[in-house]
């Protein structure tokens, strides 16, 4: 367990959450980070009995309140261009993005 | 009273007896806009000027030509005899977290100023077709993270109706602004860790967070999928529970709606209190905060203001026949907060994994001829400092050598809190509470620009509105009185799940024997 978060791990995140960041911007997130570590690290301190387990949500998901799922038939978009023309840029209804980069296997 | 400024009921039976037009109404607010919102918030607004900081800025955007062209809808409908549906004619503002076919759905950020929505959220949907006017939509805290509606990429950002030089609350800041200012009568906010009771009990307006479920998530913009909850903000009891009617109930688009009746709340609104048992917890008469030197925990009681509208409530409902329960253990309130840093970023990360520059939104328009440039380029041009730092903290507690401590611990601590809340309910236990009544906030407004910054003291404004999150239950906000500054004091109603109309019932009981008390003749200093 890490006391707090280090410039290489911080590195690594930011890679994971596909960011760029200018120095000022990653120095104030690397101290927020670690300030609010100091308010998660109490989680540790709460006693725990084994027998407790995880709530993935509060209010249970029993049948009475919890709707059955539709059948598994699919039907066409009524207007499939209206949402191809939000992309940024398309051409023929295909979006248009960069490659991917390329690498030359020895 | 200016038409903006009659309660929604009141309104109603106005406009069906004819005495006036749906239009009068909505022109009516329009104009009420005109005179205290000032520029509605933007990209790159550029400084603020000593006129921008008496305005309210509750809005993004205002639909004006389509909210007349609804009002005129419902004065149609109104003359030829249908029926115009239980809200016709009644102006709201929706939270720009929604998307609303035809209206740029921003979340109040760079990454999707340029999104106009495709389709049409549901709690809106259910808004109109009952014949509401939507008059546009309001700021936030960008993605909905955020206590005081200061970290929206729209500047400038939202000012409290009661005092300009303070924050509304957030991330609902527009919401509650634009009904504390009558701008509307109604507004449609969401509630995450408090996100419309704080705002709510900042701006003197109710607010109800419903059980998780209650009120659909379709074209909610999601930020913490498990906590996130639409929900109703009005100037009072009776309007809170009239839009609640509407948009509550099942969605055969959202898998997390449940499918439990929505009771008639208006029918038992006025039911009174008698018998009813309603709880005092000293755990939510105290806030516990980090320390800023040494990081460590402090205990401090709540200001005398903050407390004694509480306290007044619970005498005004024993009055009315409740039975208070006093000395009720909610032990596990304090780790709310921590456990909400881990729960909502890990979330959070997942869900603002899809803004991506590919589909829609915002896309970087440097040069890039590699699509995870592409990726990188477009969200750090996108997002503000505070979705970055939630993603950021959700990418690192969910990693798997660390998800045992963080992100595991907390969902078992949610549990725990949850358990606070079924003891408390408990039909058959110690307390057999029907509600329990506590503060809202552990402050009133604070100054702009005040917090902003420190993200953990910000985040500690939510202390005794985020347990209701984790455990899913509901929660109301109310206006309890004024402190000293002339500034709101909220005092908040929690209940078992799906008891919004117990909730509700008490709020118009209180609400119903302080309704002469001198504090309710005052208004918001923009209005005077």
């Amino acid at each position: 367990m890490s006391d707090s978060i280090d410039r290489d791990t911080f590195d690594h995140l930011v890679g994971l959450a596909a960011l760029e960041l200018d120095q000022q911007q990653a120095d104030y997130l690397l101290r927020e980070l670690n300030n609010q570590l100091k308010a998660i690290r109490e989680l540790a301190a709460i006693p725990l009995d084994e027998s407790v387990p995880a709530s993935l949500h509060g209010v249970p998901y029993a049948s009475a309140v919890s709707p059955e799922l539709r059948e598994d038939v699919w039907q066409p978009h009524p207007n499939p261009e209206e949402i191809i023309a939000l992309a940024p840029d398309t051409r023929d209804g295909y979006i248009v993005v960069p490659d991917i980069p390329h690498t030359t296997l020895e | 009273m200016e038409l903006c400024d009659i309660p929604a009921y009141e309104l109603s039976l106005l406009l069906r007896q004819r005495q006036i037009s749906a239009e009068e109404v909505t022109r009516a607010c329009l104009e009420r806009i005109d005179a205290v919102d000032g520029r509605s918030g933007a990209l790159d607004a550029g400084s603020l000027t000593p006129e921008d900081e008496q305005k309210v800025h509750a809005f993004i955007t205002i639909t004006r030509e389509r909210a007349l062209n609804q009002a005129r809808t419902v004065d149609q409908k109104l003359a030829d005899g249908e029926d115009p549906g239980l809200l016709a004619g009644i102006p709201f503002t929706t939270k720009d977290i929604f998307c609303v076919r035809g209206t740029p759905s921003t979340a109040a950020s760079r990454i999707l100023a340029n999104y106009t929505a495709p389709y049409t959220a549901t709690p809106v949907a259910r808004m109109e077709a009952a014949g509401a006017v939507m008059l546009g939509k309001v700021n936030l805290d960008e993605f909905t993270y955020g206590s005081s509606n200061e970290s929206t990429a729209f500047q400038p950002a939202p000012r409290n109706p009661w005092n300009p030089a303070h924050v509304p609350g957030g991330s609902s800041g527009g919401s509650a602004s634009s009904v504390a200012a009558g701008e509307a009568a109604l507004s449609l906010g969401t509630d995450t860790a408090g996100s419309i009771r704080q705002p709510a009990a900042f701006c003197g307006v109710v607010g109800v967070k419903p059980t998780y479920g209650r009120v659909s998530r379709y074209g909610l913009i999601a930020f913490g999928s498990s906590l996130d909850c639409p929900g109703p903000v009005a100037r009072n009891v009776v309007d809170a529970a009239l839009m609640l009617q509407t948009i509550a109930g099942a969605d055969p688009r959202d898998s997390t709606a449940a499918k439990v009746p929505v009771p008639d709340y208006l029918a038992q609104l006025e039911g009174g209190v008698k018998g009813l048992r309603i709880g005092l917890s000293p755990d939510y008469f105290r806030i516990a905060f980090p320390d800023p030197q040494t990081g460590e925990y402090r205990e401090q009681p709540l200001p005398m203001d903050i407390e004694s509208p509480v306290l007044r409530a619970a005498e005004v409902l024993a009055s009315l026949g409740a039975e208070i329960v006093e000395d009720v253990p909610m032990p596990n309130t304090r780790y709310g907060i921590p456990a909400y840093f881990v729960i909502s970023r890990v979330e959070a990360a997942s869900n603002l994994h899809r803004y991506d520059g590919v589909k829609y939104g915002y896309r970087t328009r440097q040069p890039i001829d590699d699509l995870t440039k592409l990726y990188r380029q477009t969200r750090n041009e996108g997002f503000g400092l505070q979705p970055k730092l939630r993603i950021l903290m959700g990418m690192y507690v969910s990693a798997a050598q660390y998800s045992a401590q963080y992100y595991q611990r907390a969902l078992r601590v949610r549990t725990l809190i949850r358990r606070d809340f079924e003891q408390a309910f408990d039909r058959s236990g110690k307390h057999r509470l029907d509600a329990l009544l506590t503060p809202t906030t552990p402050t009133t407004a604070f100054k702009m620009g005040a917090v902003y910054g420190d993200s953990v003291l910000m985040q500690y404004a939510d202390q005794l509105t985020v347990p209701a999150n984790h455990a899913g239950i509901p929660g109301l906000s109310l206006p309890g009185g004024l402190d000293a500054d002339r500034l709101p004091v909220g005092i908040q109603l929690l209940g078992p799940d799906f008891s919004e109309d117990v909730l509700l019932r008490i709020g118009r009981a209180y609400e119903l024997a302080t309704q002469t008390e001198d504090w309710r003749k005052i208004k918001p200093m923009v209005l005077r």
